[in-house]
């Protein structure tokens, strides 16, 4: 069955802000490779990194292959940073280790309860992704709740990190549920429940880990929006510098 | 009646096993259940479709040229290898001479799961050289995205699993 002009435009917006955010996220979670604390959260980091790339691999070849855009380098090389529909969370430089950690945990569990409600989509060929993709993410929420808890629950300073880590990330979490244009039409026509169904099932699903790890959100943070109408942090902008240098220089070339 | 078509089906998933999992070379892509769907068709064209194991595995594109390496040396006027994830790959997909190919090359084999992953899966893992249950999970994340890294009290030794995924 062909797609309402409608429907496509949302599909579209929605597809650019979950593929934007891994792409920019799995760049963010790569430059753990080589300085992680220990060796296993260098290669988890790694690993992580290479999933939410295949994620975004996976969305902009919808994109391509379904709603008419061109292909998956082009959409991640290509366009200007106003194009960019990602959250502001996954821009912010990595920093130091509690705050990955923290955006780790706010972003996946965001990230996983997402797919899950895309199981059941109208529009095929992104409720098979989201099957498949579940099933990986798993792997990512299991070891953000494992550290989170593990690291709130150690030393005094330990846990005055992480809970720092969560004040200064939290409002920019909340910016991953910014509501688009197309809520309704999504809900409607059955492809997404919305942004913010999607926020109360992730507070939800948190609440009980961050109890076990004795943090806490605040209740008055104010989300940082702007991000998935095009609207970006200064740290995007040298991101998709550095990201684009080789593609910048050279479009044909192979490695 | 089998038909014709049926018969050359069958001997592209007999050709199939020759092809190997790069990582893996004694498991074929077969045992590792990524091919999903095999048709030859009246104009006697044959249609390959696979899905990778995990959605970023860089492998992917290696195995779908060499898969269609494998069955061009077949006689069909053509051979289209396709990906999709319409029926996607989880670990169960395994074969059973696949799991004793991944034991018998020193990785162990994912538990069989019913749909859903819990860390206490991957905490309780045979060791593939002595067998002893005292294993240590190290890390969900091993050198490639579907192995996990353990280690073996009994034989002080460090192995992999190919990890289950839903």
């Amino acid at each position: 069955m062909p797609l309402k002009d409608t429907s496509r435009a949302a599909i579209k917006d929605l597809l650019f802000r979950m593929a934007d955010d891994c792409l920019i996220l799995g760049h963010r979670n790569s430059e753990w490779v080589g300085i992680g604390p220990v060796l296993e959260e260098d290669i988890a980091f790694a690993s992580i990194a290479q999933d939410k790339l295949g994620h975004a691999l996976s969305l902009y070849n919808i994109l391509h292959e379904h709603l008419g855009e061109p292909d998956a380098d082009t959409l991640a090389f290509m366009r200007p940073e106003g194009q960019f529909k990602c959250c502001h969370l996954v821009e912010i430089p990595t920093q130091e280790y509690d705050i990955a950690l923290v955006r780790h945990f706010l972003f996946d569990t965001a990230d996983r309860l997402r797919f899950e409600m895309l199981v059941g989509s109208s529009f095929e060929p992104l409720a098979q992704l989201a099957r498949k993709i579940k099933g990986e993410i798993t792997y990512h929420t299991m070891h953000a709740n494992a550290f989170l808890r593990q690291l709130s629950r150690g030393s005094e300073e330990a846990h005055f990190r992480m809970q720092s880590a969560l004040n200064e990330v939290y409002p920019l979490a909340l910016g991953i549920f910014e509501p688009s244009e197309f809520e309704e039409v999504l809900a409607q026509e059955g492809i997404f429940a919305g942004e913010a169904p999607l926020e109360k099932r992730w507070l939800e699903t948190m609440t009980p880990i961050l109890e076990q790890a004795g943090l806490t959100i605040s209740t008055i943070a104010e989300a940082a929006l702007g991000g998935r109408k095009g609207y970006h942090t200064e740290h995007l902008s040298p991101l998709l510098e550095e990201m684009s240098e080789v593609f910048a220089v050279d479009p044909t070339a192979e490695w | 009646m089998i038909t014709q078509n049926e018969v050359q089906e069958a001997a592209i998933w007999q050709a199939l096993h020759d092809v190997a999992d790069p990582e893996i070379p004694r498991l074929s892509v077969v045992d590792l259940g990524v091919i999903t769907h095999v048709m030859v068709d009246d104009q006697n064209k044959a249609s390959i479709t696979m899905t990778p194991t995990f959605s970023g595995c860089p492998a992917i594109h290696y195995m779908q040229d060499a898969i269609r390496e494998r069955v061009a040396s077949m006689p069909f006027s053509e051979v289209e290898v396709k990906v999709s994830f319409e029926e996607p790959w989880n670990s169960n997909k395994i074969s059973e001479r696949g799991r004793a190919i991944l034991h018998e090359s020193g990785f162990a084999p994912p538990p069989k799961h019913d749909g859903y992953i819990e860390l206490s899966v991957l905490e309780d893992v045979p060791c593939p050289y002595c067998g002893s249950h005292n294993t240590t999970l190290q890390s969900p994340f091993g050198p490639t995205l579907c192995r996990s890294i353990h280690y073996c009290n009994a034989c002080s030794q460090a192995f992999e699993q190919f990890k289950p995924v839903a």
